[in-house]
């Protein structure tokens, strides 16, 4: 139990830092939301062929606001986190059951187009992954592709988004350098970046900083307390102690079943379930 | 910003246009290249329809179209082959087996390993003009050739030096270049056997070759033959190699006169004169009957053309089987 | 082999200190033969280098090569090359098959490499599994077909059923019956079995998180195919592009048959040429007198032919290098 106090001094300053969009019965299930939440899944399943990796999973995510997905690996956390802008399409055999619903719209119905969805649900992955191309070009990716050739506007959204990504200082006087020449940190902060571009609504984080090292992280920790301001994030992490720090919503996966979601500071004090609490006090996992 | 609105949404219909449209060309790319092989088959099996008998593979070349045949070729073409075979194996495999099992990473090794890949793109015709220099000719060794007669004590065998146009100066070139290739699928094969093979025999304190010959090798083999078989088939289509040393190509007498199995057990001396005697192959009959312009020849290379990729699909169809069957048994 | 049982042990302990044993000897001289192996692959080398050399620039005191014989400046700069007459018109400038060879190379370049690089995409970024394991062999196949039998299908197909019905009855031009486009039209599928091979392997090494970072920014196949896998995998590309290339400049059969024998200096597809392979082959068909200056433009023909592959071969080695360094 001496775990579960030292989590709750992480928590205690981030308290203070909430923003009104989530409100603390969001997540339950039984409570009335004050808003209706950005995106939600209804009792979801996920199947690798015949693997069931995800089942019955209802969790709502609201708007502005840090969810923090955590669990054992192996949990489906990041298989959950993929199928929210349909990631697991690019696998094959792969099928999802139950309803994925972005403002109320079923993303998995039929006349969906994926290429939009993606484009409104930006992700950043594990390792970073800058295309070999320049920084500027790996920036500019996004908007491109989705037809913006004004030169002088890309340059705006560049600049926006580094600037938001808290890159642009650093890179501002070589945006024609290839992206491999930054550090691992700048290089995770360039797809942040890169993600921004395209204006995404909500911000899926898969891991992003577990390949970082402590500077780093504290570098995109601080980046993303400062995006949830403009959009809804949802963070996997195999970090406790992160989730604890960052995230105003901490669900909790274990063997392809939601096992508890809460306010975060409340599930790492006190967690309903047995398994969460073992899970948190690093009796398993 | 014009990232959404109208805008967008009329363009993401041109761009997923765009995509079926680039992936039907790709589509398009592969199904007629293929398309080009059925061309290629159908249209030389039309032409050879009648002309491919059991006597156009037993006569001798002939310049009468309906009295052509391929007999010298076939046989001129299994002596190379055979002996291409007998020289580029042990020679090949021993390499790969240097680079892989023996050698370190010095700037030698990694030079023989450059020099290795660069061999294997050497247009083929270079290596004709080698081994007419070093083989046929033997750098003007003597102006005239000189006949040596050699006695083995059962049989004696006749041989020229310089060497000349004969089977075995053929299949030495062909050694030289099908050595890179063969080197270079022995050696993948090697580096599929797991590591931990070598340390387990290693530990029971058997030497390095023993290790290589009892435990690396047999490991390999399956890898190794069909990379060899691979090599070997490649060899046998070679045209232009053989049409620089010279070799007659109109030729209808058979290495050794050797015709038959049978033959060649009644007078062993036969096999031992084969390799140097003058020789044809089928590519190099096929390439003389598509430039005769008489009328008839065209049929007659047609049907030489149908004989070679016969050869070849067998060839080919070993090696696959051989992959296929040892893929399964062994999984590491 | 240890014969001491049990109860000898006391009498005679191992020793572990190395002394003379016809084992270690035995693993040394298997070992000296296996690098006698490796190194006849250098022995070759030097011999190439050699015989071209010797025969072409430099010879040994009582010969003379043929640049001896011939100037430098007259083979690079002379438009005719008709080494093969008699006397009197005897020149020796290697443009004409040069410009022979490149005309090929270029017409196949324009078909094969497209075609090449158009499969290795559909292979890599959209067939499925079972497509590929189709394809695949068929395209083996394809690269195993000899060239003599391209030779064949260009003279006796290409050119009576395609070339001649277009560019001559339909579009009114003049068609040689040998013809550089045949030719170079039959060399370019030869090579589309060998980019694509290459090509699908450079594209395959591209991470998928990569492709999946363009998904995610709202991608759509094409996007990622063509604006992300192909230019990360650019170099490697460019690099099977050479060797596909060096591989149609030193093809001899499928040329010589189909393109014609004639060394002119034209640009024209659709006249007869002579490469220089084809040359070399031509000549050699025939009785060549030893120590000739006709035999001795064989191997300085060869040395062009030899420097120019072999250059571009080690440039696309080069690159291909670097590029497994990046993605690995």
């Amino acid at each position: 139990m001496a775990l579960v106090k030292a989590f709750t001094q992480f928590v205690e300053p981030s308290a203070g830092a909430q923003p009104a969009g989530a409100t603390a019965s969001s997540a339950e299930d039984d409570a009335p939301t004050a808003r209706p939440p950005k995106l939600e899944t209804v009792q979801m399943g996920f199947f690798y062929g015949l693997n069931q990796a995800l089942r019955d999973v209802s969790l709502k995510i609201n708007e502005c606001a840090v969810t923090a997905l955590i669990g054992p690996s192996g949990c489906g956390k990041s298989t959950y986190l993929r199928s929210l802008n349909r990631m697991n399409d690019i696998i094959e055999g792969t099928r999802v059951t139950g309803k994925v619903m972005l403002d109320g719209e079923d993303i998995y119905a039929k006349d969906v187009d994926v290429v939009s969805l993606r484009k409104r649900i930006g992700m950043v992955f594990q390792k970073s992954t800058p295309f070999p191309k320049s920084i500027f070009d790996n920036v500019a990716f996004g908007p491109r592709i989705a037809g913006q050739t004004n030169k002088a506007q890309l340059t705006e959204i560049v600049e926006q988004s580094l600037q938001r990504a808290a890159l642009w200082n650093e890179v501002k006087d070589r945006m024609r350098e290839s992206a491999m020449a930054l550090s691992g940190g700048q290089q995770q902060r360039l797809c942040i970046a890169r993600a921004l571009a395209t204006s995404p609504e909500i911000l899926l984080m898969d891991e992003p900083a577990s390949a970082l090292d402590p500077a780093s992280t504290a570098r995109i920790e601080d980046l993303i307390d400062e995006l949830k301001q403009n959009y809804t994030i949802v963070i996997v992490t195999h970090n406790m102690q992160q989730a604890a720090r960052i995230s105003e919503i901490t669900a909790f996966f274990c063997l392809g079943r939601l096992v508890e979601v809460g306010q975060t500071k409340q599930l790492f004090t006190n967690p309903t379930q047995k398994e969460t609490e073992d899970y948190i006090t690093g009796r398993f996992g | 910003m014009s990232l959404h609105g109208d805008v967008y949404e009329r363009q993401l219909v041109w761009r997923h246009r765009l995509g079926q449209i680039f992936e039907w060309l790709c589509r398009l790319a592969t199904w007629c290249s293929l398309g080009i092989l059925a061309v290629l088959l159908l249209a030389v099996g039309r032409q050879a329809w009648g002309w491919l008998d059991a006597g156009f593979l037993t006569r001798g070349n002939s310049y009468e179209a309906p009295e052509a045949g391929i007999m010298a070729g076939l046989w001129g073409s299994l002596w190379l082959i055979g002996l291409t075979a007998i020289m580029s194996v042990p020679l090949g495999v021993g390499a790969a087996v240097y680079l892989e099992e023996y050698a370190k990473p010095t700037r030698l090794t990694k030079l023989i390993q450059l020099n290795i890949s660069n061999l294997a793109g050497v247009p083929s015709i270079v290596y004709g003009i080698l081994g007419f220099t070093v083989f046929v000719r033997m750098f003007g060794l003597r102006d005239r050739p000189e006949k040596f007669v050699c006695s083995l004590g059962f049989v004696d065998f006749t041989f020229e030096l310089p060497l000349g146009r004969v089977v075995l100066s053929g299949a030495a070139t062909l050694t030289l270049l099908s050595l890179p290739v063969v080197i270079i699928a022995a050696q993948e094969a090697l580096r599929a056997v797991p590591p931990s093979l070598r340390h387990a025999s290693l530990a029971l304190g058997a030497t390095k070759w023993q290790t290589v010959r009892h435990q690396v090798l047999p490991a390999a083999l399956p890898g190794i033959l069909t990379g060899v078989i691979l090599a070997l088939s490649r060899a046998l289509g070679e045209t232009a190699p053989l049409a620089v040393l010279g070799a007659a190509a109109q030729l209808s007498v058979v290495p050794g006169r050797i015709t038959s199995v049978g033959d060649a057990l009644r007078h062993p001396g036969k096999l031992v004169q084969a390799p140097f005697d003058q020789f044809t192959a089928i590519p190099l009959q096929i390439y003389s009957w598509v430039n005769d312009p008489s009328r008839g020849f065209e049929h007659v290379a047609a049907a030489g053309i149908v004989v070679l990729l016969t050869v070849l699909v067998l060839m080919n169809g070993t090696a696959i089987f051989i992959r296929q069957r040892f893929q399964k048994k062994i999984r590491w | 082999m240890s014969s001491a049982g049990p109860s000898r042990r006391e009498e005679r302990k191992p020793s572990l200190r190395r002394a003379f044993s016809w084992q270690r000897a035995r693993e040394q001289l298997i070992q000296g033969m296996l690098f006698g192996c490796a190194l006849l692959s250098i022995l070759t080398t030097i011999s190439i280098i050699y015989v071209l050399f010797t025969e072409a620039v430099l010879a040994l005191p009582p010969q003379t090569s043929f640049f001896q014989e011939i100037g430098l400046y007259e083979f690079f700069t002379e438009t005719r090359w008709s080494p093969q007459y008699a006397e009197e018109q005897r020149h020796y400038g290697i443009l004409p098959l040069v410009c022979g060879t490149f005309l090929i190379t270029g017409i196949s370049g324009l078909i094969g490499l497209p075609a090449g690089l158009m499969i290795a995409i559909y292979l890599s970024e959209y067939a499925t599994p079972r497509t590929r394991s189709i394809c695949k062999p068929l395209l083996e196949i394809l690269a195993g077909v000899p060239t003599v039998v391209y030779g064949y299908f260009a003279l006796k197909f290409l050119t009576p059923y395609f070339i001649m019905p277009v560019f001559k009855d339909f579009l009114g031009l003049s068609v040689n019956g040998f013809n550089a486009l045949s030719g170079g039209i039959v060399v370019g599928i030869m090579i589309i079995p060998m980019v694509a091979s290459l090509s699908e392997d450079v594209l395959r090494a591209v991470p998928n998180s990569l492709r999946e970072s363009g998904y995610a920014l709202g991608a759509t196949k094409f996007d990622v195919s063509a604006k992300i896998v192909v230019p990360s995998a650019l170099s490697g590309i460019l690099a099977s592009f050479l060797l596909a290339l060096s591989r149609s400049i030193g093809e001899t059969m499928a040329v010589s048959i189909a393109a014609g024998q004639q060394p002119v200096l034209t640009a024209n597809p659709l006249s007869q040429i002579q490469t220089m392979t084809s040359f070399i082959v031509n000549v050699m068909q025939g009785e060549v007198v030893a120590g000739s200056t006709l035999e001795k433009s064989l191997y300085a023909v060869a040395l062009v032919l030899f420097v120019i592959t072999l250059g571009m071969n080690l440039v696309s080695q080069m690159i291909l290098e670097r590029y497994r360094e990046v993605y690995q």
